[in-house]
């Protein structure tokens, strides 16, 4: 009894890690690689996980849909969601400075809230969306550890897409934007062009992130995409792990996800008049553990080691 | 005619708010050259501290204000003594993520130490004067004092960066830092000065809109979108042009609310900046791209 506790409490523990790492990797395309400072992750989560959701439940009179769409249609439509609105903050913001980015990406964000708090029709508001099934829903295969293994999965294929792009002569580019601006401009690459491209594709895996969360958790409402949630458990994430390192990204979703659990069992000690302290206090915890990588070691666990050159023959 | 009159009041009154933000967030990235993410939480702390310095000695409200403008001048000379001094020679955008980690770090302390419940300043109604030469408009005393002192503190920037040695070491340092710098100017003495004026703004905006509403952990966070639309409207790194956003942003969002829900006015301010950033950057008075 109290051994399957624990393996289901493992469990629950390993999926939450594994869409984070979904989203540290699509953060780190954009920030570790390009040097993009998006702090609206949580908006991309939260267009991801809204369109799987109103894609794959049974249809409902208090909010559209649903369409009961199989699982993989609706994490596809996640990706094709989140694209979209990465395009238009991309193609706004791809040719300023990044804090400009910074500044619009948290505004999307809460106007993604904002829309979601408020339109009925399209979210069910406040009451949020219920029942969202995993994927083989009514089947012996139906269990909390073939959805873990799903997301693995998942991230495994994330991991091997953007650590390709990594050593490809795009991602080589990318690296040189971030590094040195001008000096890539006058090598005659299209700098807002590729901005663009590795802001859009992140974007596409903070959804795909998105639509894994709803599926496991099965409800979703607008309190779940605070901007601390969604964006500053996965920065803290990355910049812990080893930002423009993909296996730090992985590494970091598993360590910061069991320091924000772990401090969790802890408060949850407390007796429930100081819940609120409680809350308040993991979330301090986080911030200076943040603060402290910064000024100790900036560059994370894993620091990013980019591929060796090789010497062409003469 | 009556109601956009009224509304007007109102958004001069946000406006004032938004300013004291945004000259802060302005000057802050003129120098130091990045946008300050902790802004709208040290306007919460400062009307946090304001409450706690009048309750403390069973003051009026307006005490809060010298309270807050203090006390945060000081705590903003702190934090970047403390941390941001340390990262300041590595790129900017990092110390953007130190600044978005500071301000959730003092979210959860005015919430450990004053909790997560409304609270306000001075318990009762204000009675309103009705203007009846403005066809019955009303004008609460609050708000009248509101847009007044921020005028005053509005002056008091202008006189310092026109009239001090230090104000104009800190346009030149924000016009052209290189040159500054080697014309000998003593950068951490303005970078000092430029916490004191961004941190006591940021008190006194917290204060405003204690007054005005009431006070709650994240007051400040949820009018930082506004702030930055309102720095960016006026040019980043512009401390006039930030008064000019203020005002527009301010007007506008409360405005919209003839037309649209009052929920969406956060998306006025957003729709301005978004639009500014696609037609005209630099803002109105050509700042830093």
């Amino acid at each position: 009894m109290e051994l399957s506790g624990i393996a289901s409490y493992l469990i629950s523990f390993l999926t939450f890690a594994g869409v984070y790492a979904v989203l540290a990797l699509g953060l780190n395309m954009q920030w570790g690689f390009t040097g993009q400072f998006n702090i609206g992750i949580a908006g991309f989560f939260a267009v991801g996980a809204y369109t799987s959701a109103i894609l794959t439940t049974p249809s409902s009179p208090a909010y559209l849909g649903g369409f009961g769409m199989p699982f993989l249609i609706g994490l596809a439509g996640a990706v094709i969601a989140s694209t979209l609105l990465g395009l238009v903050v991309g193609l706004i913001t791809a040719r300023l400075r990044t804090d400009y980015l910074a500044i619009a990406s948290i505004g999307i964000a809460e106007m993604v809230r904002l829309f979601v708090k408020n339109e009925d029709w399209l979210t069910n508001g406040v009451r949020g969306i219920a029942g969202i099934e995993r994927p083989f829903a009514d089947t012996v295969l139906d269990s909390p550890l073939t959805y873990l293994v799903i997301v693995a999965l998942f991230v495994v294929g994330v991991y091997f897409l953007v650590e390709r792009a990594y050593a490809s002569p795009w991602g080589r580019v990318l690296r040189a934007i971030r590094e040195n601006e001008p000096a890539t401009a006058a090598a005659g690459k299209s700098i807002a062009g590729f901005r663009l491209q590795a802001f859009v594709l992140g974007s596409a895996i903070m959804g795909l992130g998105g639509g894994l969360y709803a599926h496991f958790f099965g409800f979703l409402s607008p309190e779940a995409f605070m901007p601390l949630y969604g964006t500053f458990l996965v920065w803290v994430m990355l910049i812990a792990g080893g930002s423009g390192n993909n296996r730090g990204a992985i590494l970091g979703a598993v360590l910061v996800w069991g320091v924000w659990s772990g401090t969790e069992l802890l408060t949850g000690l407390l007796p429930t008049e100081y819940a609120t302290q409680g809350a308040a206090m993991r979330v301090l915890l986080i911030g200076v553990l943040l603060q402290v990588i910064l000024v100790t070691r900036p560059e994370g666990v894993l620091p990013e080691k980019p591929p060796k050159l090789i010497a062409r023959k003469r | 005619m009556t109601d956009i009159l009224q509304l007007l009041i109102y958004g001069l009154v946000l406006g004032s708010v938004l300013t004291m933000g945004a000259i802060g967030v302005s000057m802050i990235f003129g120098i130091l050259r990045f946008a300050h993410f902790a802004h709208g939480d040290f306007m919460t702390l400062g009307a946090y501290l304001g409450l706690s310095f009048i309750s403390a000695f069973g003051l009026s409200s307006w005490w809060a204000l010298p309270a807050a403008m203090v006390g945060m001048a000081v705590i903003a000379v702190f934090i970047d003594q403390v941390l941001y001094r340390r990262i300041r020679r590595t790129q900017p955008v990092i110390l953007l993520i130190a600044s978005f980690g500071m301000a959730l770090i003092l979210r959860s302390l005015v919430q450990l130490i004053w909790g997560s419940d409304n609270q306000t300043y001075t318990s009762g109604i204000q009675f309103p004067w009705q203007l009846d030469w403005l066809g019955g408009m009303r004008l609460k005393p609050d708000h009248l004092w509101i847009m007044l002192i921020s005028l005053g503190l509005v002056a008091g920037v202008h006189l310092f960066l026109t009239r001090t040695r230090l104000g104009k070491a800190m346009r030149a340092m924000s016009d052209n830092m290189d040159l500054a710098l080697v014309s000998g100017i003593p950068a951490e003495r303005v970078i000092m000065v430029t916490w004191v004026i961004g941190g006591a703004l940021a008190g006194a905006a917290g204060v405003f809109l204690g007054i005005d509403t009431r006070l709650h952990p994240v007051m400040g966070w949820t009018t930082l979108l506004p702030v930055f639309a309102a720095a960016i409207l006026g040019g980043i790194g512009r401390p006039y042009g930030a008064i000019a956003g203020g005002m527009i942003i301010g007007v506008s969002m409360e405005m919209s609310t003839l037309l649209i829900p009052a929920a969406y006015k956060p998306a006025v301010a957003f729709a301005i900046m978004v639009g500014m950033l696609i037609l005209r950057p630099q803002g109105i008075f050509k700042g830093t791209v």
